[in-house]
């Protein structure tokens, strides 16, 4: 049956099984390519974006739940910390293959966003749900201060 | 092959293209500059083992300049992280002395007389040999086309070439003053220069090579636009899964696809070499298909053995002789007469590479031609395959490739078996562009996995403990054996990816014997990172160190005692346990700290791990890496791999476990396939010791150190001497 799902701020129509995972109506339907399929069970993060701001594993939630929720895909990010985790990820050389590593940027965008200065318990705690197989733990864990620092800079300078 | 002992024959060599190299313009026309570089082979043979020698490189081009001044880069090695765009891109910027900004990279289209790789004489990726293979190559392609826009410079401006000068991607001379760009027609006009007149640069004139700010060319990846195989979209494309048997070497019997036919989505469902395809609108509509179909197997031809009852079997065969991989000296003998004797016995179980995207290819057969899109790794044996499968010719098979999410070896698979597996979808709907898509599951029970082995390695002793003769006994199958490259790999029935990092290794014992038991399974096997040094590097060093502590010598002193004759592998080991405050920094109580040192992929590696213990379970807290891989092109992305590397090679020392129940695999997906996560990542610090060799691996030599340093800080920590992977604590 048709649905109504609002991604990035648009509305997209698409007649699908209710119980197909949004995964799969954004990339397969709409099309949104950047999130990605990692395990189809919430086991990876690699399918990670965000309803209504939080972060969320796309593969294990029905299109019927996504509905009248505010979804945001890696293409659609575009708030203060999502800037400064993408810059972040691009000065630190963060991605290696980089499948993983938009699940990554959503999940350290949602942290940023709800805790400005985490600590490295904070940030294993939120980022503990997103494998990265090449091992760029390191350097997510340094982006997600870099940008944090530059948040910081940026609030006190406005 | 032995990539280990090319790269013990080459280490001072570069990788030379030979002097017969000559240039020509490849493609002239309005698209600008294209250079290509012709490799003779006799060339290729000083410098490469007897079986790179005689493919003959006819016509490869690596650089195109356009008069929007950019240049482009076709890069011959499959991006799937190990930083192959940056890192060939940078030689021939260097040579070029392009602006870095200006560059641009695409993956070469397969074409094996054009873009082999000089190291195993057909295109492909793979041993840590992408830069290895290319450094010198594509320096000269980046030198030759320089030469070409400083003549088409010289011409305009009527003044001498030797006065003109290049940065940063400006060709000027006295207030003359231009771009690549506005050259490019004009220096594709020029008389390609005789390779050996060309002069690169000394190492001390490098810009870009070595340097900590040339950022990565493989973009996108921090914003969702970069495309993988998963993303690929083409019009009418259509979605497959493939219902694959339970065991292996099961085939159908009969199966029932009416209730897959009647749901919404699919389109299609039919029968092929390795199971039932299921062809659907997209991959939602293809699993739920799958899930309806009705499948009877045939049996009667699968592997029913638990991995449990393998590894028995493994252990008795330690107690019997072997095939000889290598033999010095009388070591048999001597252990039998020794008084003094150490001997442990080592297991490793099954491990699958899980790289974050499943397997996948994208294919479209269309009359007498196919034409694929993924992250292809072997590409000749791909395209070799494919051509062979549909009957048609090589050149026949368009193959476009796009980054892989990972690889760790899966990708390269001898039999292409996934590739082929769409190839056979494909032609069953011709003209229609099939994405097939395996799932974490069909991935993770999908085969092709590290095999399991079992070792005994035991050593006499001299008075002061140290080590007169070694055997070491390997139990496994074969990775090489019943592909096409068993030809090559396997010798006397050795496969070397069985003992390799076992034979030939550094320490000096004066009578050593290494044999193996080369196992009968009907378990699919395949590289994963590092091969066989991923279960040789642990014995070894686990053995060494034990030899250590039974001697009451400190594990560095007494691998250093061993190491006289080796002062790559002194200088390494002895750089990683400066920098880790080996002997000096005190840990905390319940802490300990172990060392490994490894050679493998012509680098060396060494690692000083420090653990926490509370009761018997353990954090890796840090580790300290030291590494020689000759010049760091990109000592960020050198960097990158050895943090990458060690963190593959801890997830298997820590928990990777792939078990077998009568034949069927009993992890599916990563809630019991556990994998490492960011809280058990340790600080990784990695030093890289500065070198004007030529440069060798660096994605795998990584791996093989960590999991025998983890066991011995565990062993320093607790006394309990851990020689099963993954580790477990008593």
């Amino acid at each position: 049956m048709p649905y109504t799902l609002t991604i990035n701020g648009q509305q997209h129509e698409l007649d699908v099984d209710g119980d197909m995972p949004l995964l799969w109506a954004v990339r397969d339907h709409l099309k949104f390519t950047g999130t990605k399929f990692g395990c189809g069970m919430a086991q990876c993060g690699a399918c990670t974006l965000h309803i209504d701001g939080v972060a969320t594993r796309s593969c294990v939630l029905p299109v019927a739940d996504a509905v009248d929720k505010n979804i945001t895909t890696i293409e659609g990010l575009a708030s203060p910390a999502a800037q400064a985790v993408q810059s972040a990820w691009v000065e630190l050389q963060v991605p290696q293959c980089g499948y993983c590593q938009s699940g990554q940027v959503m999940s350290a965008t949602a942290l940023l966003e709800q805790n400005n200065a985490p600590s490295d318990a904070d940030i294993d705690a939120a980022m503990s749900g997103n494998i990265c197989r090449c091992g760029t733990y390191p350097r997510i864990k340094a982006g997600i201060k870099m940008a944090a620092s530059q948040m910081k800079n940026a609030g006190g300078a406005a | 092959m032995n990539i280990n002992r090319f790269f013990a024959n080459t280490a001072n060599a570069n990788v030379d293209t030979g002097r017969r190299t000559f240039l020509k313009v490849a493609t002239a026309g309005s698209a600008g500059l294209t250079l290509g570089i012709s490799l003779s082979a006799g060339a290729q043979a000083q410098a490469t083992a007897a079986s790179v020698a005689d493919t003959a490189l006819e016509y490869n081009a690596f650089v195109s300049i356009t008069p929007d001044n950019t240049v482009r880069i076709y890069i011959k090695h499959l991006e799937m992280g190990q930083g192959v765009y940056t890192g060939l891109a940078t030689c021939v910027a260097e040579e070029l002395d392009a602006d870095w900004a200006q560059i641009v990279c695409e993956h070469a289209p397969v074409d094996t007389a054009k873009y082999a790789n000089l190291l195993m004489g057909q295109q492909g990726t793979g041993g840590s040999t992408a830069m290895a293979n290319s450094f010198m190559q594509l320096r000269r392609a980046g030198a030759a086309a320089k030469a070409m826009l400083v003549s088409a410079a010289a011409q305009r401006w009527q003044v001498s070439a030797d006065e003109i000068s290049v940065r940063d991607g400006v060709v000027s001379h006295g207030s003359h003053s231009t771009t690549f760009g506005e050259l490019a027609m004009d220096a594709a006009q020029q008389t390609p220069p005789a390779n050996d007149s060309l002069v690169l640069k000394t190492p001390d004139q490098f810009r870009l090579i070595g340097s900590e700010s040339t950022l990565r060319k493989d973009v996108g990846k921090h914003d969702g636009t970069a495309i993988y195989t998963q993303d690929v979209q083409l019009p009418g494309m259509l979605t497959a899964v493939v219902a694959h048997a339970p065991r292996f070497g099961a085939r159908v019997r009969s199966f029932d696809a009416s209730a897959a036919l009647a749901r919404k989505g699919v389109r299609q469902v039919f029968e092929i070499d390795t199971g039932i395809a299921v062809v659907a609108d997209d991959y939602w509509s293809a699993t739920k298909g799958r899930e309806l179909l009705q499948i009877e197997w045939d049996e009667s031809r699968a592997e029913t053995r638990s991995s449990n009852t393998l590894l028995q079997q493994y252990r008795d065969l330690l107690d019997t002789e072997g095939a000889i991989a290598e033999q010095h000296g009388n070591a048999t003998a001597t252990l039998a007469d020794a008084s003094d004797k150490v001997e442990l016995v080592f297991e490793f179980p099954y491990l699958a590479h899980a790289q974050m995207e499943p397997v996948n290819c994208v294919a479209q057969v269309k009359g007498n031609s196919a034409e694929l899109w993924y992250g292809c790794q072997s590409a000749t044996g791909d395209q070799m395959a494919v051509a062979q499968l549909l009957g048609v010719q090589p050149q026949d098979v368009k193959i476009n490739t796009v980054f892989a999410g990972g690889g760790f070896g899966r990708r390269a698979n001898p039999m292409a078996d996934y590739v082929l597996e769409a190839v056979r979808i494909a032609r069953q709907l011709p003209d229609t562009p099939v994405k097939l898509v395996w799932s974490r599951e069909d991935d993770m029970q999908g085969g092709f996995y590290r095999p399991a082995y079992a070792h005994k390695l035991s050593a006499a002793l001299n008075s002061q403990g140290k080590p007169t003769a070694f055997q070491a006994r390997i139990a496994g199958q074969s990775i090489m054996a019943g592909t096409s490259m068993a030809a090559m790999m396997v010798s006397n029935g050795i496969d070397n990816t069985s003992v390799e990092g076992l034979t030939e290794f550094s320490y000096d014992i004066p009578e050593r014997r290494v044999e193996l038991h080369t196992t009968e399974v009907g378990i699919p096997v395949q590289w994963w990172r590092s091969v066989g040094n991923t279960h040789t590097a642990f014995s070894k060093e686990v053995f060494i160190d034990a030899l250590a502590r039974n001697a009451g010598i400190d594990p560095v002193e007494y691998r250093l005692s061993l190491l006289a004759n080796n002062p790559r592998e002194t200088a390494v080991l002895k750089l990683a346990a400066e920098k880790a405050g080996w002997g000096t920094k005190e840990l905390p109580a319940g802490w300990g700290r172990g060392v490994a040192v490894h050679t493998s992929f012509g680098s060396t590696v060494a690692e000083v791990a420090e653990v926490s213990v509370q009761g018997n379970s353990f954090k890796v807290e840090r580790v300290v890496a030291a590494i020689d891989c000759g010049i760091a092109v990109n000592p960020s992305i050198v960097r990158a791999q050895v943090e990458g590397a060690i963190a593959y090679g801890l997830s298997a020392a820590l928990q990777d476990e792939l078990t077998l129940t009568d034949g069927i695999v009993d992890q599916s997906n990563f809630h019991n396939y556990q994998v490492l996560r960011m809280n058990a990542m340790p600080v990784i610090e990695t030093h890289i010791l500065p070198s004007t060799n030529a440069p060798s691996g660096v994605g795998e030599p990584g791996t093989p150190p960590i999991a025998p340093a983890v066991a011995n800080a565990l062993a320093d920590a607790t006394g309990q001497r851990l020689t099963r992977l993954p580790l477990k604590l008593a």
